[in-house]
């Protein structure tokens, strides 16, 4: 893979991580009053996936979706002043964390209920069909949206009808608190799922962001030439807790040794490692990217924290469209 | 424009027909959409001319196909969905309710979700509990979304063209019962507007307001009070969300004494936002306390033996009207025979469904 590919995934990985850390510190602050899921640690999901998307190409994702929105080239400080529940926020304040949209870069919403955005995604996908387009659209979801009926439902008509959809999950092991083995019977993989429903099915590691970006980039490079859907499963972890700030292993629901082990394995820190072993970055060149990561954050926050409320007439304007 | 007998059916037939002539964004799916027997009529056709990409059958997935109708109106598509019973639609509530009647506002206006759900009334010949359920009153709760019930062809099809050019998610119940009848409709594209009820009858001493096939009983005991010298109002509702108080609200001013007739249940039914209405801003006005007239607190029976005793008409919604008029009302007109069987809505009707 060229240097230049790599880099560029290495720094929307470190952008990413730089956001979502930061959002943890200032969220004590009880200034961003909405539940916030944070993807620290998912990173190269979102980054390897929208690598070899265009613009024009579709994403839609669920209430984990940070990483997606900002891989896919989602403006910072509209997102920022969402959760701050600011006019200025990419819904006026009136979504939050949950959901972000931005249109402009083909980012066509987030909602929370799990599984819901799967449908709708293979409906855009289905809609650009239907208008002759030769546009991809990628749809983020957990290893929990497997167990809805939606999501079986919709891969079932993307395989009907040869829909470019790419239907990426991220298999973090856990929803909420509850782990992959009261949900699903051990020894079987989440991939055989959609491979039953007669689409192709790869599994790839979540946390190795090359082999994100090459199983990606053939699946979207498949649906775009109108051959039909693929999903992909990525097993990868999440550091934080579900929902907030905090690391929360203290709860016991999944152990330190776990965590531990999957931090070894930063998506970031492995790509980091190689880059310098290889001299395509060098400790400088790191120093400098972070520190204007952390100067576009806190602009972005800045805007946030000094951008107006939306006005009261707001609560009850753009329920119906005239 | 010139105007023909046209059935209800065959009216939203051709209102379909006409906005898919005209718009090549609007498309047609539901279960049976393709079948020998097009929906009751209503989608006969309609694959012979557009095609199997614009009028498609589709898997028995009502929630995931929901969802897939809303993503593509978000690109730019116009779906009219269809589902033979509301029962079948209720596995769609997650999208209806969720995605579709919040999508405009949670992302601050800047999509929007023009779709159209055809849902369809069951009644009568044993339709029975899980395919004749009534649930405008959810639908109607819900910010975001549109509610209309037609009881004529003619507005069926000026509804239906204006639900499918409406830019916001439009629930279109039609009721089963209606599919036969017959009215003057124009050739052509013209719009009923949403938003509007409409007075169906004159009268000065009784307001009722009904909501789709009611609106013909209501007719029906309009003209059995009529005999006794009573005026009834009676008022169309069409559309219940957003609602038209104001027409209703003017006539209850004028004659004091309102009914409303709705075709689901009485507890927590539409009827029960209409007279919480009147009561809020015209309760001087009223002479006496309004009453609904509703299906009892029951799933609906399948034999006929239960199921005659379980749908009001007009001999009940007249006998309401008498009571507030403080009349004294007829009960033996009740267990008069009928010449049609009470669980079919006329004698070309021959079942099963």
């Amino acid at each position: 893979m060229e240097a230049e590919t790599l880099k560029g995934l290495y720094y929307e990985m470190l952008r990413i991580r730089t956001v979502e850390e930061r959002i943890a510190e200032l969220y004590p602050e009880q200034e961003i009053r909405c539940p916030t899921h944070l993807c620290v640690g998912q990173e190269a999901v979102s980054v390897g996936v929208c690598a070899s998307l265009s613009r024009d190409d579709y994403v839609l994702s669920n209430h984990r979706s940070h990483g997606h929105y900002l891989a896919k080239g989602g403006d910072l400080k509209a997102m920022m002043a969402e959760l701050y529940g600011k006019v200025t926020g990419c819904s006026k304040g009136k979504g939050g964390s949950m959901h972000l949209v931005d249109l402009p870069v083909g980012f066509l919403g987030a909602t929370p209920i799990v599984g819901s955005t799967i449908a709708i995604a293979v409906g855009t996908a289905f809609g650009s069909v239907m208008k002759g387009e030769q546009r991809v659209t990628v749809i983020f979801f957990g290893d929990g949206a497997t167990e809805e009926g939606v999501f079986h439902e919709s891969i079932n008509f993307a395989a009907l009808k040869k829909l470019p959809v790419v239907f990426v999950c991220e298999n973090n092991l856990y929803s909420v608190y509850s782990p992959l083995s009261v949900r699903q019977p051990e020894g079987r993989e989440v991939f055989w799922l959609a491979k039953g429903h007669g689409v192709e099915s790869y599994q790839g590691d979540g946390n190795d962001v090359v082999e994100v970006y090459r199983l990606a980039e053939q699946a979207i490079g498949k649906a775009r030439q109108g051959e039909g859907p693929t999903f992909l499963e990525f097993k990868t972890y999440r550091w934080r807790e579900h929902c907030g700030p905090y690391y929360d292993n203290d709860l016991g629901y999944r152990t330190e040794s776990e965590f531990q082990e999957w931090k070894e394995r930063c998506p970031i820190e492995r790509l980091q490692e190689r880059l310098l072993k290889e001299g395509v970055l060098c400790n400088q060149d790191i120093e400098d990217m972070m520190r204007s990561m952390e100067v576009e954050m806190e602009e972005a926050v800045a805007f946030a924290k000094e951008s107006p409320f939306p006005e009261e007439r707001l609560l009850l304007e753009e329920i119906c469209d005239s | 424009m010139t105007t023909r007998e046209l059935s209800f059916s065959r009216a939203i037939n051709e209102a379909i027909d006409l906005c898919m002539a005209k718009d090549p964004a609007v498309y047609v799916m539901g279960l049976g959409v393709p079948d020998p027997k097009g929906v009751f009529g209503s989608t006969l056709g309609l694959q012979q001319k557009y095609g199997s990409t614009r009028v498609l059958d589709m898997p028995t997935s009502e929630n995931g196909m929901t969802g897939v109708a809303i993503g593509s109106a978000l690109v730019g598509m116009r779906p009219i969905m269809t589902h033979q019973r509301i029962d079948f639609a209720l596995l769609a509530v997650e999208q209806i309710v969720n995605q579709a009647a919040n999508w405009h506002y949670m992302f601050s206006g800047q999509m929007c979700v023009p779709l159209v759900i055809r849902m369809i009334i069951g009644r009568g010949w044993g339709q029975g509990p899980q395919h004749s359920q009534s649930l405008q009153a959810w639908f109607a709760h819900v910010p975001g979304l549109k509610v209309v019930m037609p009881s004529t062809p003619y507005d069926a099809k000026g509804l239906l063209i204006a639900s499918i050019e409406d830019n916001n998610p439009v629930i279109f119940m039609e009721h089963r019962w209606l599919y036969s009848i017959v009215d003057e409709v124009p050739e052509g594209v013209y719009h009923v507007p949403l938003g509007k009820a409409r007075i169906a009858r004159n009268g000065n001493d009784v307001t009722i307001a009904a909501t789709s096939y009611m609106t013909l009983e209501a007719l029906r005991a309009g003209e059995m009070l009529a005999a006794d010298g009573i005026g009834a109002e009676v008022i169309d509702i069409r559309t219940l969300r957003p609602l038209d108080d104001a027409l209703i609200l003017e006539s209850v001013r004028k004659t004091g004494h309102l009914i409303v007739a709705d075709t689901g249940w009485k507890t927590a039914g539409f009827g029960a936002e209409v007279v919480a209405r009147i009561a809020e801003e015209a309760l001087t006005d009223l002479k006496s306390p309004p009453r609904r007239v509703g299906l009892p607190d029951c799933p609906t029976p399948t034999t006929p033996a239960l199921s005659n005793h379980y749908y009001p008409r007009a001999i009940h919604i007249a006998n309401a009207a008498r009571r507030v008029l403080g009349l004294s009302v007829d009960e033996t007109a009740l267990h008069m025979a009928t010449s049609v069987p009470l669980d079919v809505p006329d004698l070309t009707f021959t079942g099963p469904f």
